[in-house]
């Protein structure tokens, strides 16, 4: 019984998610047809495809982790007083406060990075009052800057990491919170001792869903960024459609990847918590 | 002055829970008064105020066109990747079965696989196949992510049944089906449709996969990256604030319905 109610959505993951995977390995490793017709590949099983490709890509893709991380740690930032307020501070406006955390998700995810692109570009009302106030130069930009990216990425991907953060500070018995200060410690102790590590489920989660999509991400720093601010996104992206370059492509698809699930493997297990899904 | 103090400290936390809601919603702001501008082609600079582009909102070429197919790819996906997400959820969450870490792994990792990966390996087998981008293949790259989200939503409500609902109808002589028609599934159909609602919106947002798999198709997200290069029209706000009214509608009307339903049954 359990195998049939699997089946029909364990093949579409096996054959459009796992056979796809498999296709683009064999992918790396092949070089260009002696032909030279775009498009032709030929496999040699070069795995030297992947250390050319990081060779030559190494900055975007360290560009592409730390703007991911610093985003990531932004947006928890951001999120866990948020969180925070809408689980113990908000009473009866609880559900509304939540509807509002979601709500920004139904205006396209581009029309409001394009939006922040034009609150913060050059003719934008926040350059206009910083100019005015010279607390920039006249040729000082935000938009097309590594800060714009991240400022971008943080604002994104934010509901992604409240939402976790504030179903796991919900969950937590406030009983709890009040033997915590009957024995007498103070709101911070509590805090320290009791809530956050209660909570570290929902930040696992939070940091994961920002992070992962973040390092990813290549429409922030098309949109909100300049030529030096390119993530490996952008290089993947490139390198498939402007360059049809596929091996390469998927030699870096595979290294991002891998480096993800090595790094989220290493942060799962030190933070202890296993059940994810 | 220490009256003043105080009441920050204390409040401390809500004006910073504000602040980060003026972050969040500025840009929506922002689309929405842009929806309004008295614009040319280009939606760049406040012209002035009208209502032309909300009377027109298909007035821009191929804006509509773009819109339509969202929806279209939209309504399919969910519809599949709903049902075969529920049936996971089911298996999941209530047999234990061989093989059952696996099916956890596979049901993980598209969720733990940046979008760039899955649209560009999907966009690589396609090829290799032979088969050209576009709506159909669209379609399954869709339904393809949005099964794990549906899996990990509909498998936290039937977790959360209390078996002993489902006991007590089969005491009264309810057989499987019975058991499973007027018990299990109306309880864990609230869940059902939060898994839709989350699949629909995640396909109808999509755009990094849609961009590898859709080949000459436009969507709603790609006629907007499209256009940026030139300036978004106005059109473009109008859907997206239409989107966002209409949705908030939706959750809304379900909270009501949610709360009057509990305060019935209470």
């Amino acid at each position: 019984m359990p195998y049939l109610l699997l089946l029909p959505g364990m093949l579409w993951l096996i054959i459009f998610f796992i056979l796809p995977l498999v296709n683009l390995a064999e992918t790396s490793t092949k070089t260009r047809a002696a032909s030279q017709e775009t498009g032709e590949f030929i496999q040699t099983w070069r795995f030297a495809n992947y250390l050319d490709a990081f060779k030559e890509y190494q900055p975007q893709f360290t560009r592409s982790f730390i703007y991911a991380l610093l985003a990531t740690l932004l947006a928890l930032a951001i999120a866990y007083p948020l969180a925070y307020a809408i689980a113990f501070k908000s009473g009866k406006y609880k559900n509304i406060l939540l509807i509002l955390v979601i709500a920004p998700f139904f205006t396209s995810f581009l029309l409001r990075t394009i939006a922040w692109k034009q609150i913060l570009g050059a003719e934008g009302p926040v350059v206009f009052v910083l100019r005015s106030l010279h607390l920039i130069g006249p040729d000082t930009t935000i938009t097309a800057t590594s800060f714009a990216v991240v400022m971008g990425m943080t604002y994104n991907f934010l509901p992604f990491m409240t939402l976790p953060i504030y179903a796991s500070l919900d969950r937590i018995d406030p009983r709890l919170l009040e033997a915590s200060g009957d024995l007498y410690s103070n709101g911070v102790t509590t805090f320290r001792k009791v809530t956050f590590p209660l909570s570290m489920p929902g930040v696992v989660a939070g940091t994961l869903l920002t992070f992962i999509p973040a390092a990813g991400d290549y429409v922030n720093a098309a949109i909100l960024g300049n030529p030096t601010t390119k993530m490996i996104g952008n290089v993947i992206d490139s390198r498939f459609f402007r360059i049809v370059d596929y091996p390469t492509a998927a030699a870096l698809s595979f290294t991002l990847m891998a480096t993800i699930l090595i790094l989220v493997t290493i942060y799962i297990r030190r933070s202890g918590t296993d059940e994810l899904v | 002055m220490r009256e003043v103090s105080r009441w920050f400290s204390r409040n401390l936390i809500r004006i910073y829970a504000a602040l980060a809601f003026i972050y969040l919603f500025i840009p929506v702001a922002y689309t929405m008064a842009f929806s309004f501008n008295d614009s040319g082609k280009r939606n760049l600079i406040w012209q002035g105020f009208t209502l032309k582009n909300w009377a027109n909102p298909c007035g821009a070429p191929e804006v509509c066109t773009a819109l339509g197919n969202s929806l279209k790819i939209g309504v399919i996906s969910t519809l599949i990747a709903t049902i075969l997400g529920t049936m996971i959820a089911f298996a999941l969450g209530r047999y234990n079965f061989r093989g059952r870490s696996s099916t956890n792994l596979i049901i993980f990792l598209p969720m733990a696989t940046p979008e760039i990966v899955l649209g560009a390996s999907l966009l690589a087998m396609f090829l290799n196949l032979g088969i050209n981008p576009g709506f159909w293949p669209t379609v399954i790259a869709h339904i393809m992510f949005c099964i794990s989200f549906v899996v990990v939503t509909v498998k936290a409500r039937v977790a959360s049944l209390d078996p002993k609902l489902e006991e007590a109808a089969r005491d009264l002589y309810a057989n499987e089906y019975q058991t499973f028609r007027r018990v299990t599934f109306p309880l864990v159909l609230p869940g059902i449709a939060a898994a839709a609602l989350l699949a629909f919106s995640l396909s109808f947002d999509d755009f990094i996969i849609t961009n590898f798999n859709s080949g000459t198709v436009t969507t709603f997200p790609k006629f907007v990256w499209i256009s940026s290069a030139r300036g978004v029209p106005a059109q473009a706000n109008v859907i997206g604030s239409a989107m966002f009214l209409i949705a908030l509608i939706i959750v809304v009307a379900g909270q009501f319905a949610g709360n009057a339903r509990a305060k019935r049954n209470r």
